[in-house]
């Protein structure tokens, strides 16, 4: 306990996280205000990709777990590189750089050609199950040399935070992802139960896995952690379904038969 | 204060409002230190939290979902959560990631206090 003189007396927590945990990455060096993304009051899409689409990101507003329904959810997987000679600032530029390309196979992420920047607004086609598939997108939010995170817009199935990290934990790199979530709307929370728990957390296995053999890590396992922060649901943002980008992009695809099959076909 | 440390300081305003001042950096290592804070700063009596970042150094993506998390717990208490002292570049990030519709931001400390009714 401590008194700062001519101060009303209080107590005094030190927390010095000399050594980085597995949930608590170590920042390496002071923010600079280019690790952010610029406030945005509307996502805006540069150009679009042939192949993606644009249905439900541009125009949309942000929305994290402040904004969701559901209950949340704070999911962590991750996995160590045992035997990898690589630095957790490595894993990070190459995870930046090729985002997409460790993600399961049927589903797409149309982000920068180069590497993901914050303020950078990527566009996602989701492989749901019953060959439905959600186009939606993210922004890159923050970003440094040993993170990055997106946030999700409207209409995405999860309010949330995501956040993909990799730091030392004796010596072995060890990769991590951690989301931060709510069901958007009440359909969406329907879903959790039944298969969005379970799509969510083989996605992010996958993605590691994949992630570790590029490495030449392989059969190596992802642990999971799922904890539920708050059991409320919040009934206020039920009306978020009139944004659910699984129905409208489902519709899109009754309606424009044709231009979904040169869609996919481009994919 | 060793570089890269965070000290937080808890204080008693009124019976129903505590202060949090936080000086240093906030991670989702800061955790602990934060929820013992709000042990600390709440009971029965308490309606409002409000946090002093007048001392922050640094916040990452994982501080952003720590306040997310201590906002939970200060909404199922029935209590209100504001802020004040924050640098434009962190009102900025406030106002990116929309917890600012959840937590009160003042500009000064005499403001925060007020609408905490303190």
């Amino acid at each position: 306990m401590t008194t700062e003189t001519g101060k009303p007396s209080g107590d005094s927590i030190e927390a010095t996280p000399s050594a980085p945990t597995p949930s608590a990455p170590t920042p390496s060096a002071p923010t600079k205000a280019s690790n952010w993304a610029a406030p945005v009051s509307r996502l805006e899409v540069g150009a679009v990709p042939t192949a993606a689409l644009n249905l439900n990101v541009a125009g949309r507003r942000l929305a994290g777990p402040v904004q969701g329904f559901g209950q949340l959810w704070q999911k962590t997987y991750r996995v160590r590189l045992t035997g990898a000679d690589v630095t957790p600032q490595a894993v990070i530029r190459t995870w930046k750089e090729h985002f997409g390309d460790f993600w399961p196979k049927g589903n797409h992420f149309y982000g920068p050609l180069t590497s993901l920047q914050p303020g950078e607004v990527a566009l996602l086609d989701l492989a749901l199950p019953g060959k439905m598939t959600l186009s939606t997108g993210v922004l890159v939010i923050f970003a440094d040399d040993e993170s990055f995170a997106f946030m999700t817009p409207e209409g995405h199935q999860f309010a949330s935070f995501i956040t993909f990290s990799s730091f030392a934990d004796d010596a072995v790199p060890v990769v991590q992802i951690q989301a931060l979530l709510r069901a958007s709307d009440p359909l969406y929370e329907l879903s959790m139960p039944i298969v969005a728990q379970r799509t969510e957390d083989r996605f992010w296995n996958d993605t590691l896995q994949a992630l570790a053999a590029h490495f030449g890590v392989t059969g190596t396992t992802v642990e999971m952690q799922r904890v539920c922060v708050d059991r409320r649901r919040q009934w206020r943002y039920a009306g978020n379904i009139r944004q659910n980008a699984a129905i409208r992009t489902t519709l899109h695809r009754l309606t424009h038969p044709k231009a979904w099959f040169h869609h996919r076909g481009d994919a | 204060m060793t570089s890269g440390a965070t000290t937080i300081e808890v204080r008693r305003l009124s019976p129903s409002a505590s202060t949090i001042a936080i000086h240093g950096d906030i991670t989702s290592g800061t955790e602990p230190a934060l929820m013992d804070a709000y042990v600390q700063a709440s009971d029965d009596a308490t309606r409002s939290i409000v946090l002093d970042f007048s001392g922050l150094d640094y916040m990452n993506s994982g501080g952003i979902g720590l306040l997310v998390t201590l906002l939970v717990r200060v909404q199922r208490q029935g209590q209100h959560l504001l802020a004040f002292g924050l640098s434009e570049h962190y009102r900025q990030i406030f106002e990116l990631t929309r917890l600012d519709d959840a937590i009160g931001i003042h500009d000064t400390a005499a403001a925060a206090l007020a609408a905490a009714g303190a």
